[in-house]
């Protein structure tokens, strides 16, 4: 195999992508002294941790006196069905509190209390007021002071518009990275003693999201082509309010912070339905819960024009609309021409955000390949079968964090020989460049990536969405199998030099790869739980309860396999009645209630 | 509901890289109910040519900065300035938690919806006809300086070096950055304005400049070497508490030069 001259970048840690998670990464390794390369295919600061409106859930209990980090955990913990790593839910309600002050001292903004202390608000599952926000735009703020942060912290440099496509190992060992410039589509290698992972999500292989187009799945699928188990595919997160008109407007997200600060739900016949769904938590019940709702009243058909239901603010006053949330006065505004303080938003559910990602451990956020953490939306274990509103950037702070100090601790001391094996960069490069062999005429030559991507949101929105079967699932699968066949001859013209058709190609077989894994794990999960609803079994199943699903890599085939959750030890096991919402009668099946049977049994 | 309304429209791009020249290219794209550019563009990506450039996020930035290729344009030295401007420091022993009033976050919160489109630096003439890329930041840092400059945990002053290295004083307020700023930001009344307003009561306040010129104590050595000032290595809690009977004796700018050059730049050590 010829191998094209490239350019080799050394640095102790490398971080792999630039969101939220990425940057308070890099900052805590820069901070342990290491040499720290920042690596984003986007522009910095652009990262999908803006699209995290409503908060950071941390328990101050600045506003409510009951909270605690140890309801924190609690709410966490039956949000997430109990499948949660309940060691790395342990150590995030403790720190994020103290992330948030951190944040705080670096310069983020909060909205404050009458008395001048941080501000929170209620949110979907939370037992008490607890999300730390400015407006309606907490994930901006939280980006910006983390950029400037980072900009300012020696040792630490972005690299900004590189695509990253493998990892590359010596032995076991992960050691570096490569893929290409997007502007000018030459070859890089990034040479260094550690890797975090820190790139975000999956949402584009469904056709409504609110992610952007990053959320492709490229980090998870080096991770899982380098060897890496993830955990929990299955699990995807429908949020409940996305914008469903106009055509191009779908799928954006509305911030739960309209129902936090009031917003009610109703039907086309003008019912507001939650209150049948969720007497108790009512609009402000679990995502999953109310993305749901939404689905059954629209199937029902009492969904409003364009498929999806009312979300109305406007008895909380125009004024006060205008003050809590600016972002969606503006959004309807420019993209629906609704004026939201007069007129109801016309909302549905959208593919927000993946619990699943790379196996780790919890406390330094290592994948199952030595060398490699994975930290925020890209790991698996914190959110279990249902991510609550508020926990997704608290996630990336303590983790970041987290996966930071291990990493470069890792680098100092394990990570020393380290290794680029020219044969693995030729075999890369060769596949990257494969679209792009032969005659410049463009599509007709192959398939057009596009296209192929285009199909398998149509599958996985269509068989593998909100609603899953069995029979679904095999449908999802086999498109999937079979879409994998022909991108292999995905074929574009033009030249490497920011060419988006080139770049669509790696995203294409990512997204394929991941897609997979998700559908493999939900099929075997033979339950309805969290976020992964079965209509061919509608009721939790105890046994399901007591493991997570993981894929691993068995040379070219995927195999999932169940694996035993590690139980909630003894002395966290009755923070969970702390939780506004603990009821015995009705916890998760699982561990728990099987634990709880068996005693009944033996009485 | 795929929103098609029966009619299309005409794109015209401009294609290409600086280095092979640019030619005007024509798209025919269905229009669909709501349909903003971004949505044509990529409806060509997908369905008329893969190879079309284009950078996207959200549906708010657009920008038109030099040419790379395409509607691609480097943005690069946008990211450089921010690196010069000294970041939010608080004092070293007021480590909080904080008590802030929300009048003081409801006045920040402007600088901070700031998305980074660039726009404003884009539309800016200083930047744009004058090339003044070197010697001005452009209204987006105007506005970052004025969020740090009025945090009122901030203890640092930015006001000289906005002024020297920042060039300030040739913004001449033609508010073509407010008009453009997706966000609606008053980049020039909120932040420029009041910023100038900060460099004309620092440097060309007469009562002021009389007041350093008589009030300068003669030039013992003694006294110049160890003037009465606050010590820069321990900055007041809040602006406010700086000590103004100490500081009318003393060159107000060669102090904060000083505090921002030798002290509390921590991330140049």
């Amino acid at each position: 195999m010829t191998l094209e001259p490239y350019d080799t970048l050394d640095c102790d840690v490398l971080v792999i992508g630039a969101g939220g998670a990425g940057m308070r990464a890099a900052i805590a390794a820069a901070e342990a002294g290491c040499s720290v390369a920042v690596v984003t295919k986007s522009l910095l600061g652009k990262a999908h941790t803006v699209m995290a409106e409503g908060g950071i859930a941390a328990g101050l209990a600045n506003v409510d006196a009951r909270d605690s980090w140890e309801v924190h955990f609690a709410d966490t913990m039956l949000g997430g069905q109990l499948l949660n790593n309940w060691r790395m839910v342990e150590l995030y309600a403790h720190e994020v509190i103290d992330r948030v002050y951190e944040l705080e001292r670096w310069g983020g903004l909060f909205d404050r209390t009458d008395d001048g202390r941080i501000m929170q608000r209620a949110f979907g599952a939370h037992s008490w007021k607890r999300l730390c926000h400015v407006g309606d735009r907490t994930g901006l703020e939280l980006i910006r002071t983390l950029q400037d942060k980072l900009v300012h912290t020696p040792r630490a440099e972005v690299h900004m518009e590189y695509a990253l496509t493998s990892l590359i190992k010596s032995g076991d060992r992960v050691c570096g990275a490569m893929g290409y410039r997007r502007s000018d589509g030459r070859f890089v290698a990034f040479r260094c003693g550690a890797v975090v992972l820190a790139s975000g999500g999956w949402g584009r292989m469904y056709r409504e999201t609110s992610n952007s187009w990053e959320g492709t799945g490229d980090g998870a699928a080096m991770a899982y082509e380098a060897g890496a188990e993830l955990l929990d595919m299955e699990f995807v997160q429908f949020h409940p309010t996305g914008m469903v008109w106009p055509p191009g407007a779908r799928g954006i997200l509305v911030t739960e912070a309209v129902r936090g600060e009031g917003g009610l739900l109703y039907n086309a016949e003008g019912k507001r339905f939650m209150l049948e769904y969720d007497p108790v938590k009512k609009e402000l019940s679990s995502r999953d819960v109310v993305a749901r709702s939404i689905y059954e009243e629209v199937k029902a058909g009492r969904g409003t024009p364009h498929g999806g239901a009312y979300l109305d603010v406007r008895h909380l006053g125009a004024e006060q609309v205008r003050k809590k949330l600016p972002s969606m006065v503006e959004q309807f505004h420019a993209l629906a021409s609704v004026d939201i303080t007069r007129e109801p938003m016309e909302v549905g559910p959208t593919i927000h955000y993946t619990m699943g990602g790379v196996r780790v451990e919890a406390e330094t956020g290592a994948a199952t390949v030595p060398g490699l953490y994975a930290g925020g939306e890209v790991a698996g274990g914190l959110h279990g079968a249902n991510r609550l509103g508020g926990n997704s950037l608290g996630d990336i702070l303590v983790f970041g964090k987290r996966t930071g100090e291990a990493a470069a601790e890792y680098a100092r001391t394990r990570g020393t020989k380290r290794h680029i094996d020219e044969r693995l960069v030729a075999a890369e490069q060769a596949a990257l460049l494969r679209p792009l062999d032969g005659s410049d005429d463009g599509a007709s030559a192959g398939e057009n990536p596009y296209k192929l991507h285009e199909e398998l949101q149509a599958a996985m929105q269509d068989d593998a969405g909100i609603g899953r079967s069995e029979e679904s699932l095999q449908r999802a699968l086999a498109a999937i199998l079979e879409l994998r066949e022909r991108s292999m001859r995905m074929h574009v013209g033009g030249g490497r030099p920011l060419n988006p058709g080139w770049h669509t190609c790696r995203d294409v077989t990512n997204m394929l790869t991941i897609s997979e894994s998700i559908v493999r794990s939900a099929i075997e999960r033979r339950e309805s739980r969290g976020s992964q609803w079965r209509f061919d079994h509608l009721e939790q199943d105890a046994e399901l309860g007591t493991v997570n699903m993981v894929t691993r890599r068995d040379g070219a085939t995927m195999r999932v396999e169940r694996v035993p959750i590690d139980p909630l030890p003894d002395r966290l096991r009755p923070l969970l009645q702390r939780s506004r919402f603990y009821d015995a009668a009705k916890l998760p099946k699982g561990y728990l209630t099987a634990a709880a049977a068996r005693a009944g049994a033996a009485s | 509901m795929d929103g098609l309304t029966g009619s299309a429209v005409t794109l015209r791009v401009l294609k290409g890289t600086p280095a092979s020249g640019t030619q005007e290219v024509e798209y025919a794209v269905p229009m669909v109910t709501g349909m903003v550019v971004l949505d044509a563009i990529h409806y060509v990506q997908h369905n008329l040519d893969t190879d079309l450039a284009c950078r996207w996020n959200c549906k708010a930035a657009k920008c038109t900065f030099p040419l790379v290729k395409d509607l691609v344009t480097d943005v690069s030295r946008n990211y450089e300035v921010n690196r010069e401007i000294p970041p939010f420091t608080h004092a070293p022993d007021d480590t909080g938690p904080w008590r802030i009033q929300q009048v003081d976050i409801d006045r920040l919160y402007e600088y901070r919806r700031c998305i980074e489109c660039f726009l404003c630096q884009d539309v800016c003439h200083v930047l744009r006809s004058h090339n003044y890329a070197d010697r001005f930041y452009g209204p987006r840092f105007f506005v970052r300086v004025a969020g740090l400059e009025m945090h009122p945990k901030d203890v640092l002053d930015r006001t000289d070096q906005t002024r020297e290295e920042g060039g300030l004083g040739y913004c001449n307020i033609t508010k073509c950055c407010t008009e453009v700023c997706p966000e609606h930001i008053h980049i020039t009344d909120n932040a420029i304005i009041p910023l100038k307003e900060r460099v004309a009561d620092r440097r060309w306040d007469p009562v002021r400049f009389i007041g350093r010129e008589l009030l300068r104590r003669p030039a013992s050595p003694a006294a110049e070497a160890t003037p009465a000032l606050p010590d820069p290595a321990k900055p007041p809690r809040n602006r406010g508490d700086w000590d103004e009977a100490a500081l009318t004796n003393v060159d107000i700018t060669e102090l904060v030069k000083q505090q921002i050059r030798t002290r509390t730049r921590p991330w140049e050590k």
